[in-house]
């Protein structure tokens, strides 16, 4: 549940052409983002809000290994130690049989780490719940919330962002990380708020 | 910017070198392995050594033509992959391919020649079924007679080099035409894109059935009459194709380290990269199933292809080195050094590993061309490199004629803005 509670300016856009020059402004004017929501993957975002490349290939190198070294110590174990069996007389170590089960232990090492990391760094997960800025960002709004500090001045973030072209500006105050829920059983709609 | 390129003297020095080289090979070749020397018939019969040095000689020549043929015709094939895959990302480099692929009629003549000398000069050293006698007297290759015998062979050989020849020519003329009728427009450019998605599919399905199927079942895996796999064709389309695309980055980085192709960036080298890797993994994919399945079944007519190379237990194969050598220098070292996104797009590590994988493919042809023809003689001496450093040259002799002569950039491509802002 790290995170704790903290003040946004939050803004919507409804252009990628428009978020852009945006975001450069946002960052240009010192202010912090503290994310950008789309409704899809936008090409070159990450760069512009100047993320760092991810490590999940590193991770997932580092579950191949596992997963090929998990399939080579334990069919090694098992064949030449435990259970030796003549199979078509081959030998006991008899490594080209075991290549394939080897790349798809690695394989599959591999995938469901890279999933479950990604999960987890998503912190994606059933009955766990997060803050959403505004419910059409997984709609067709490009929503950017802007971490305010003790300095920050609101009314004249505000502002900025409008004049940076968002259709919505708004304060939000809101816990950044995560708590139990279920989406399914209490989630408001967007027809029941204010102002549909 | 001016895309008309000017070829640097220096790679003119080098072309130059290489032929001199290589026809000094070929002639030091000519007088002291007598090529034309009278063959004794079938293994096992004679073979003084004398008789080794006149087989080597067009083994190599084998070995030396098919591979760079091969490698050279897989750049009109990168062309016509991506133009029916409706690519854009390629256009930007698009004319270093095709400048590639305009050298497939030179060696292809020259592949049809020493085919022609080896076939119709019945060397049965190369070709164990060209002995009629032999042929006669044995169930296997008897039942093949249809395929392998010497009509066939030339027809095929002829028709396929031909087709190589004529819709590889035709990509290229529909490409340069683009410079001189100037931009398209909507209309004009779908229309263009059609034509060359037709010609492309053509020259596809071409390809399908010569090099990734009866080709080198015929120019290579016939050496070993007796023996089939049908991952052979694969096998040699995979490792011609990654040569290939090794063969165009470093020619995309030759002409970008001149100052050229300037919509060419690390984008664009990070996808030959994709390329490089990929097809390695793909190569050792086929590579493996057919040494597994042979291995497993244990079938006496189907390991002796492995016995020639790597032997068995109790006594190793003269090939034995270049075989383990040719699985790390194709395997290993690209699927490690070419796993990391920044290895792909760094230009010295891409010219280092396209040099390696050219050349590891190299000695994969060779591994699979020496072990039927010299048997337990091989040799890797100045002959060999010299008659390679021969086909390089007439490589990038052709190349840097076509270089020379047309614009870098295909620029009036309707898919170039595509291939300008590409990025991953």
């Amino acid at each position: 549940m790290a995170g704790g509670i903290k003040k946004f300016v939050v803004g919507s856009f409804e252009d990628e052409a428009v978020l852009f020059p945006a975001v450069k402004n946002v960052r240009k004017a010192g202010y912090k983002i503290h994310d950008v929501y789309t409704p899809f993957p936008v090409h070159g975002l990450d760069h512009a809000l100047g993320l760092r490349e991810t490590s999940l290939h590193t991770a997932g190198f580092i579950y191949a290994i596992t997963g090929t070294t998990t399939a080579l110590t334990f069919m090694t174990w098992v064949f030449t130690k435990d259970w030796p069996l003549n199979i078509g007389g081959k030998p006991y170590f008899a490594l080209p049989a075991w290549i394939p089960i080897t790349f798809e232990l690695t394989v599959l090492f591999s995938a469901v780490g890279m999933v479950l990391t990604f999960c987890y760094l998503c912190q994606l997960s059933p009955f766990i719940k997060k803050h959403h800025f505004h419910p059409r960002a997984t709609d067709d709004l490009f929503v950017m919330a802007i971490e305010c500090t003790d300095k920050t001045n609101d009314s004249e973030l505000q502002q900025f962002l409008e004049r940076t072209g968002a259709k919505e500006v708004n304060v939000q105050v809101a816990e950044t990380g995560w708590w139990l829920g279920r989406y399914d059983r209490d989630q408001k709609l967007y027809r029941d708020e204010k102002g549909y | 910017m001016n895309h008309q390129f000017e070829l640097p003297a220096s790679y003119k020095k080098w072309t130059l070198g290489l032929i001199i080289a290589g026809v000094a090979a070929l002639i030091y070749g000519f007088i002291m392995y007598h090529p034309f020397a009278h063959v004794s018939h079938g293994p096992g019969h004679g073979g003084g050594h004398g008789d080794v040095n006149s087989t080597r000689f067009w083994a190599v020549l084998l070995q030396n033509s098919v591979f760079w043929l091969l490698v050279v015709n897989a750049s009109m094939f990168f062309i016509c992959v991506t133009t029916m895959a409706m690519g854009g990302w390629q256009v930007a480099l698009r004319r270093v391919p095709e400048a590639i692929s305009s050298v497939v009629p030179i060696l292809g003549i020259i592949t049809f020649v020493i085919l022609m000398a080896i076939v119709w000069g019945d060397r049965t050293d190369i070709y164990h079924w060209l002995d009629e006698e032999a042929v006669a007297k044995d169930r296997i290759l008897n039942g093949k007679k249809g395929f392998l015998n010497p009509m066939f062979y030339t027809i095929v050989s002829a028709i396929t080099i031909f087709l190589w020849w004529f819709l590889g020519k035709k990509m290229r003329s529909m490409s340069l035409e683009t410079d001189k009728t100037g931009p398209m427009d909507y209309e004009s450019g779908k229309k263009w894109i059609w034509k060359n998605t037709v010609w492309a599919s053509l020259y596809t399905v071409v390809f399908g059935l010569t090099v990734a199927s009866t080709i080198p079942w015929l120019w290579l895996m016939s050496i070993d009459a007796h023996w089939y796999s049908t991952m052979y064709s694969w096998y040699t389309f995979a490792s011609t194709f990654v040569a290939g695309m090794s063969l165009v980055a470093l020619y995309v980085i030759f002409l970008k380290n001149r100052g050229q192709l300037e919509y060419v960036n690390e984008e664009h080298l990070h996808d030959l990269g994709k390329f490089m890797f990929a097809f390695s993994v793909f190569w050792t994919y086929l590579w493996f199933s057919q040494y597994m399945l042979i291995w497993y079944s244990n079938q006496p007519e189907e390991t002796k292809y492995f016995i020639e190379r790597i032997g068995t237990a109790e006594k190793a194969g003269p090939y034995k080195g270049i075989f383990l050598f040719n699985l790390i220098i194709n395997f290993l070292a690209p699927l490690l050094i070419l796993m990391r996104k920044g290895s792909k797009r760094n230009w010295t590590m891409i010219t280092f590993m396209a040099v390696l994988i050219i050349f590891g493919h190299w000695i994969d042809f060779y591994q699979m061309v020496m072990p039927g023809t010299v048997k337990n003689h091989p040799e890797l001496m100045p002959f060999e490199f010299g008659i390679a450093a021969l086909f390089i040259g007439l490589i990038m002799w052709g190349v840097g004629r076509y270089l020379g002569s047309h614009s870098l950039v295909a620029k009036n491509h309707p898919f170039l803005k595509e291939s300008m802002i590409h990025h991953t």
